[in-house]
């Protein structure tokens, strides 16, 4: 009995943090969703309504707007694996054990720097005269291609840590047995390394699916007048909050489904 | 995985019970949309008390610097010792942003222009002002007191501060011959592909729509702010041209100092401290009031409903349209001050004719900020006009598309 109290109080705190401060808010926003907003003083009215979802799913542009935010997630999720692979291969596989410690403080480092930084980083290096102007004569300029580098770059690390710990679980001998009997090196990784990891790299693409989908800031520094789900959400936010929370609810939607979808990959175990 | 049951049924509950409790909150009153709409029963205050030690204030930016932009541009410090009262300043971007912040009430008081006053008055955010507790009234300008946008049927909400033009801003490097017209963004925007930019709020149509008044009479447009589904739809598609030439939207003011520095930007509408700001940092970049004259601003400073540091905030009031501040503000952020007496107090002894303090010949050709309402601000009863939760939702598809 008493170590039930004990348990009891020990989880009190975070129980209570859980459920009032995280999936209330998560309610207090779905539940904004169905309010309407009045039209000269923008006040929230609490009156039911499914307007804010018809307008938003009959209106093409904002079908329009979370087509291009899942296309952004999709491509910054591809980019980071196909970076985050062979790196963190190089890092479990084939560098020297007393580098790796090294190795990992590195992938780390760029963690410790400011958000903000990073992204502003990105945007004096892709504007006019920044260092691809100078070096390369060209940038791609503010847009889709100047917001996927850079949201694959703040992201990466969140890629390469869990590939690295499921190449780290994976027994050298496995890839010496295939080498044995006599696969190449292509064969080993697609029919050895890979099914190995794909928990790893499915529990990865959500840091990377998720932060990228929700993102609004990096936008707006280095998006040039691209719109996506999250800057929607924030023009919505002064003038029509019950709207902005109708579009909010539509990415916790498609996180819960993508999320759903992973646990079939059963990598919800490798996080 | 009985417990996780339990735990489940736990968060499911407590989520219930919060949604519940949410939905249960008042039902908040809508405003009428007319014109002679009635505001909310509220009372200013009688009279001044102690000061309470400190006051919020929402300002655009520029309006009350302390010292911590730039350390010689302070008018703030000085007044906190002498006054009791410690400022605390948050700014904002957009109108949309002021009445949002506003409304959580934390602010005491708040710089506002004419498309966001009804709008905070009409939803008793903030209160009528008894002007005879500020002592530098009376030396106002009397062409700025008691305007549509500061007062409902005689009884004055704010305190005027100033007023001025949206300018044309351009990178004199990039764009020659030096533009004296709005095609510079909007006709001739295609000559800057991609580093054109534009204000990122519904009120900028209005710009859209200045421009069709003098370029298009056929719409016959005759407010910016008054449009009829038809000339709303002609400024969108305006917009919506104009947007395949916009590299970026600005409502942060820092943001736009650093494109133009940068030359990401090279032109587009600006406020005359933004171009202060870039020319500071050595940016080639001059502003001019184009020949089709411009949209504006005539702010008034307002006081919350909830605010429980009235004393601090009329004082704080006070000290902003005194003479001498009133004559540091309009420097340092390019407008006209709204005290005749800071025309002699300020740096540059030009200041006022340039700006035009006392010129209503000049501002009859500035369209300020106001809030566009379904009865027609220039007259027109024959037709409804669109409010300004149709320029919103058109703004959203002009953003969106």
């Amino acid at each position: 009995m008493r170590r039930r109290l004990s348990l009891a109080g020990l989880l009190a705190a975070p129980m209570l943090w859980l459920v009032v401060a995280y999936l209330g808010a998560l309610a207090v926003i779905f539940a904004t969703a169905f309010w309407s907003t009045d039209p000269f003083t923008n006040q929230v009215v609490r009156t039911f309504t499914l307007d804010n979802f018809h307008s938003l799913l009959s209106d093409p542009t904002y079908l329009r707007i979370i087509a291009r935010t899942l296309l952004i997630a999709a491509t910054v999720t591809v980019a980071c694996a196909l970076i985050a692979i062979p790196f963190a291969f190089f890092m479990a596989k084939v560098a020297p054990r007393r580098i790796r410690g090294l190795l990992i403080a590195l992938v780390l480092v760029p963690l410790w720097a400011s958000y903000l930084v990073k992204a502003y980083a990105w945007r004096t290096m892709l504007g006019p005269g920044g260092v691809l102007d100078a070096t390369v004569g060209a940038t791609p300029g503010y847009g889709l291609t100047a917001l996927v580098i850079t949201l694959t770059y703040l992201w990466l690390p969140f890629m390469i840590l869990p590939v690295y710990a499921g190449l780290e679980r994976l027994p050298d001998s496995h890839l010496e047995a295939s080498a044995d009997l006599g696969a190449g090196n292509w064969t080993t990784f697609r029919r050895v390394v890979l099914p190995a990891i794909k928990p790893s790299i499915a529990a990865g693409t959500i840091f990377t699916f998720s932060l990228s989908l929700g993102d609004y800031i990096a936008v707006q520094i280095v998006g040039g007048n691209l719109q996506v789900l999250g800057t929607a959400v924030l023009q919505n936010i002064t003038l029509d909050l019950p709207f902005a929370a109708a579009l909010g609810t539509t990415s916790a939607l498609i996180m819960v489904i993508y999320l759903l979808a992973v646990r079939r990959t059963g990598a919800l175990e490798n996080l | 995985m009985r417990r996780t049951t339990f735990a489940r049924a736990v968060a499911l509950s407590a989520v219930t019970a919060l949604a519940l409790s949410g939905c249960g909150g008042t039902t908040t009153t809508t405003a009428g949309t007319t014109g002679g709409f009635v505001p909310p029963p509220l009372k200013p205050l009688a009279k001044l008390g102690a000061p309470e030690g400190s006051v919020n204030v929402l300002a655009w930016p520029g309006y009350v610097e302390d010292g911590s932009n730039d350390k010689t541009v302070d008018w703030v410090t000085d007044w906190e010792k002498t006054s009791g009262c410690k400022v605390n300043i948050k700014t904002f971007g957009t109108s949309d942003e002021a009445v949002q912040l506003m409304r959580t009430g934390q602010y005491d008081t708040v710089s506002a222009s004419g498309d966001a006053t009804l709008r905070l008055i009409a939803g008793g955010d903030v209160e009528p002002v008894n002007t005879a507790l500020i002592t530098n009234y009376p030396d106002i300008f009397d062409a700025l007191k008691n305007k549509p946008w500061n007062s409902v049927n005689g009884v004055v909400y704010g305190i005027p501060h100033g007023r001025g033009a949206n300018l044309l801003m351009y990178r004199t490097d990039k764009v020659k011959p030096a533009p004296d017209s709005w095609s510079a963004v909007f006709g001739g925007a295609a000559a800057h592909k991609g580093a054109v930019t534009a204000y990122d709020s519904p009120i900028y149509i209005a710009d859209a729509a200045l421009y069709l008044m003098k370029t298009q009479p056929g719409l016959g447009i005759k407010n910016p702010y008054a449009l009829d589904a038809k000339q709303l739809a002609a400024a969108v598609a305006l917009l919506k041209a104009q947007k395949a030439n916009v590299g970026e939207y600005w409502s942060d003011y820092l943001k736009a100092v650093q494109a133009f520095k940068a030359g990401s930007t090279v032109v587009g509408t600006t406020w005359q401290v933004i171009a202060n700001l870039a020319q500071s940092e050595k940016a080639p970049v001059a502003v001019t009031l184009p020949k089709e004259g411009a949209t504006g601003w005539s702010d008034t400073w307002m006081v919350s409903a909830k605010s429980p540091h009235k004393t601090c905030a009329y004082k704080f009031i006070d000290h902003m349209v005194s003479p001498k501040v009133n004559a540091q503000v309009a420097e340092y952020f390019g407008e006209a001050p709204a005290n005749r007496k800071s025309c002699a107090l300020t740096v540059d002894k030009n200041h006022c004719a340039v700006f035009h303090a006392n010129d209503e010949a000049f501002f009859s050709k500035i369209y300020y900020w106001n809030t566009p309402i379904p009865q027609c601000l220039d007259g027109r009863t024959n037709v409804r006009c669109t409010d300004y939760a149709q320029w919103t939702k058109a703004w959203t598809s002009i953003r969106n598309s």
